[in-house]
């Protein structure tokens, strides 16, 4: 899930996509495996990967056009320098959770699934990270915060 | 364990240790021991799971553990000055770690060595007991080994309550020329991180209880479905896997048994519905998490169409000590049918936060209250949800319910992965039934129409109902989208989704009203 803006031109996006199905491919079910290594490189699973894919696993571009689209995590848009994940569950609910999502959305001008206009923040709900007993947690890109208040979350902004 | 006056201090490296700074903690431990002129050896464990005293720093004196927490860095060098390092006192002190009664009063059997190892060091994990379970298994067959699991009256962890024997007997009698073990490490509902915890604090109690599944029902490879929301746990599984692969306890030639079992981990891509076993299937497969009809089990046909053993971290991290103690030594814990320990995790508006692994039988009570000291905020508790996101909001009329699966399920209650998040007086239940709705509307497959349509529906009514349109006529509505949904559904997503809207209707209605 590094988000490593994407600085290549599409030629070599192509050739890098094209190498990483190629080296998957002969795992059992590589899809996922493919689609996570593609995300970790260019920071997203760019339209211009699925035919490429597609053509590497014989699928049909439907076919793997609807794994992209299935799940929460995989994202066919480039994001900011940094992606705020923010648990909308119910440990964190219990803590303020709802008011620290207004706060985040208020203080960065966007709501989720959006980056803000300067490019460094991409906002994005998650359920659960597991920190249910440090509630209300965030993530940073990788990095997990617990106990996070408003006062926090701006302090971490800062830092971040 | 102190050499040449080196003294070893234990500092967390788990997920929720380091959200609250445990990181710096050891940075400005090394620092200022340097400084000092110290000689310390740091050992960054796993976390005890005592979550509000995080970072929590140990040292070691003469054999013996000393806890002080929570700690923060800027706190580090009064601790020196203290003399921690001889378990001097200090405001932050706890005394020995293993007497602090949250701890003392568990039966850490699954988490026996959790917090206590370094995660990553096998000579730790064997020092204290590891492998001695699949040393054991690699001289019995598979019949025997299966039976042993039956005895112990094990029950899936993940939620189910299936009985785990009696899944890996049908996994052991199916043909198939290849059979896969899988764990299902998508742990999706709110309020639990034990699975985490497991993975990222003992890991290899995880890999040693899929091997001896593997090696129990003929099954030569196995995969971990491990969240992508769990980075550290995927790192830290990658690694022990590597590690037991280097020591032949993975392999072509498991501890030289001649028997072969390889393991990897898939990580997931953010799907609650991957958490149903047969999502989960699909998705390792490559394929959008969408549930699969049953039959067939996946047991008889599971991953790539091959018999399948499905399990939750726990149930599988669960069968070591199950395989070195005996049968009977974990079903003496529990009580009715449900044996053994169950991980409860205290979660939410809780002042002790944490994970406490019991024998079945205590109250919620004596877990909210005696366990956890009542709410973080010291307002009365209202509302507890039990089981995660599909399940029931239990009433403190109920929390003298003992903790089994059956009695929960009396009164339509679930015990699921163990999870409790609690809610103090200030929650508005009418938003969390209508999140119960939306959650399900974000997170369904899309396979069958009650749950695919009805969550939508679901968070609509329930918005008509607290804006004050035709009140009366929308719960009514919403009573009979709610038995389509558990009549109806595929799977427990759309079946169960609607059992926390239920619990607020019948226990909190005064919070479904038009406002």
């Amino acid at each position: 899930m590094s988000n490593k803006p994407s600085g290549n031109g599409s030629d070599s996006s192509a050739a890098l996509i094209r190498e990483i199905a190629e080296r998957h491919a002969p795992r059992p079910g590589p899809l996922l495996p493919i689609l996570h290594a593609i995300q970790d490189e260019l920071g997203f699973v760019p339209s211009e990967a699925v035919p490429i894919v597609a053509g590497v696993l014989n699928l049909s571009r439907a076919e793997v056009h609807g794994v992209v689209s299935f799940y929460h995590l995989l994202r066919d848009t480039p994001p900011g320098r940094q992606t705020l994940y923010l648990c909308r569950a119910e440990a964190c609910q219990a803590m303020g959770a709802r008011d620290l999502e207004r706060h985040a959305k208020e203080k960065l001008g966007v709501d989720f699934h959006e980056t803000t206009a300067d490019g460094r923040y991409s906002l994005e709900p998650i359920y659960c990270l597991g920190n249910c007993a440090c509630s209300p947690a965030i993530m940073i890109d990788e990095f997990v915060y617990g106990r996070v208040t408003p006062e926090r979350f701006d302090a971490l902004i800062k830092e971040a | 364990m102190t050499q040449g006056g080196t003294v070893r201090v234990f500092v967390p490296r788990d997920t929720a240790a380091r959200s609250l700074g445990a990181d710096a903690v050891a940075r400005a431990i090394e620092e200022t021991a340097v400084e000092r002129g110290e000689s310390i050896e740091l050992v960054r464990n796993g976390s005890r799971g005592l979550y509000w005293l995080e970072p929590l720093v140990e040292v070691e004196v003469d054999g013996i553990r000393h806890a002080y927490g929570p700690v923060a860095a800027a706190g580090v060098p009064g601790l020196f000055r203290a003399g921690f390092l001889a378990a001097g006192e200090h405001p932050a002190g706890l005394g020995p770690t293993e007497a602090i009664p949250y701890l003392a009063e568990q039966s850490r059997l699954t988490f026996a060595r959790v917090g206590i190892t370094d995660p990553l060091s096998l000579e730790d994990y064997r020092t204290h007991g590891g492998y001695e379970a699949l040393a054991k298994a690699v001289e019995l067959d598979g019949e025997q080994i299966v039976e042993i699991v039956t005895e112990s009256g094990l029950r899936g962890r993940g939620g189910a309550a299936f009985p785990t024997g009696i899944k890996w007997r049908t996994v052991l009698g199916a043909e198939g020329a290849q059979k896969y073990v899988t764990c299902n490490a998508d742990e999706g509902d709110s309020g639990t991180f034990a699975d985490r915890m497991i993975m990222e604090s003992d890991p290899f109690v995880l890999i040693e209880g899929m091997t001896i599944a593997g090696i129990a029902v003929g099954a030569t490879q196995g995969y971990v479905y491990l969240r992508t929301e769990y980075p550290l746990a995927i790192e830290i599984m990658n690694e022990a896997i590597g590690i037991a692969e280097a020591a032949g306890l993975l392999g072509e030639n498991v501890m030289d048994s001649g028997k072969s079992f390889r393991l990897e981990v898939r990580e997931a891509a953010g799907a609650y519905i991957c958490g149903e076993e047969t999502s989960m299937l699909e998705s390792l497969e490559g394929k959008r998490g969408m549930i699969r009809y049953r039959p067939p089990l996946p047991a008889i046909k599971g991953l790539f169409g091959a018999p399948t053993i499905v399990n939750n971290v726990i149930t599988l991290a669960s069968v070591p000590i199950i395989l070195a103690r005996g049968a009977k030594y974990y079903q003496d814990y529990g009580t009715g049918r449900s044996r053994g320990t169950l991980t409860v995790q205290l979660a939410g508006n809780i002042k002790r936060g944490g994970l406490v692994e019991i024998g079945f039988g205590k109250t919620l009570r004596e877990l909210l209250e005696g366990f956890g000291g009542g709410s973080a905020t010291g307002r009365p508790i209202r509302a507890v949800q039990a089981g995660g996101p599909l399940g029931a909001y239990v009433h403190p009329s109920r929390f003298d319910a003992p903790l089994d699966y059956e009695a929960f399920a009396e009164f339509g209650a679930m015990i699921g992965h163990g999870g409790l998040v609690v809610f103090d007086d200030t929650v508005d239940m009418g938003e969390q039934a209508r999140f119960a709705m939306e959650f399900c509307a974000i997170e369904s497959c899309g396979k069958c129409t009650p749950c695919r349509i009805g969550a939508v529906r679901g968070v609509e009514v329930i918005d008509r109902i607290l804006s004050g349109v035709d009140e009366a006529g929308n719960l009514v509505l919403l009573k009979e989208l709610c038995d389509t949904m558990v009549a109806g559904s595929l799977c427990a997503l759309g079946g169960m989704a609607p059992f926390p809207v239920l619990s607020v209707l019948d226990h909190f209605p005064e919070d479904l009203r038009a406002r």
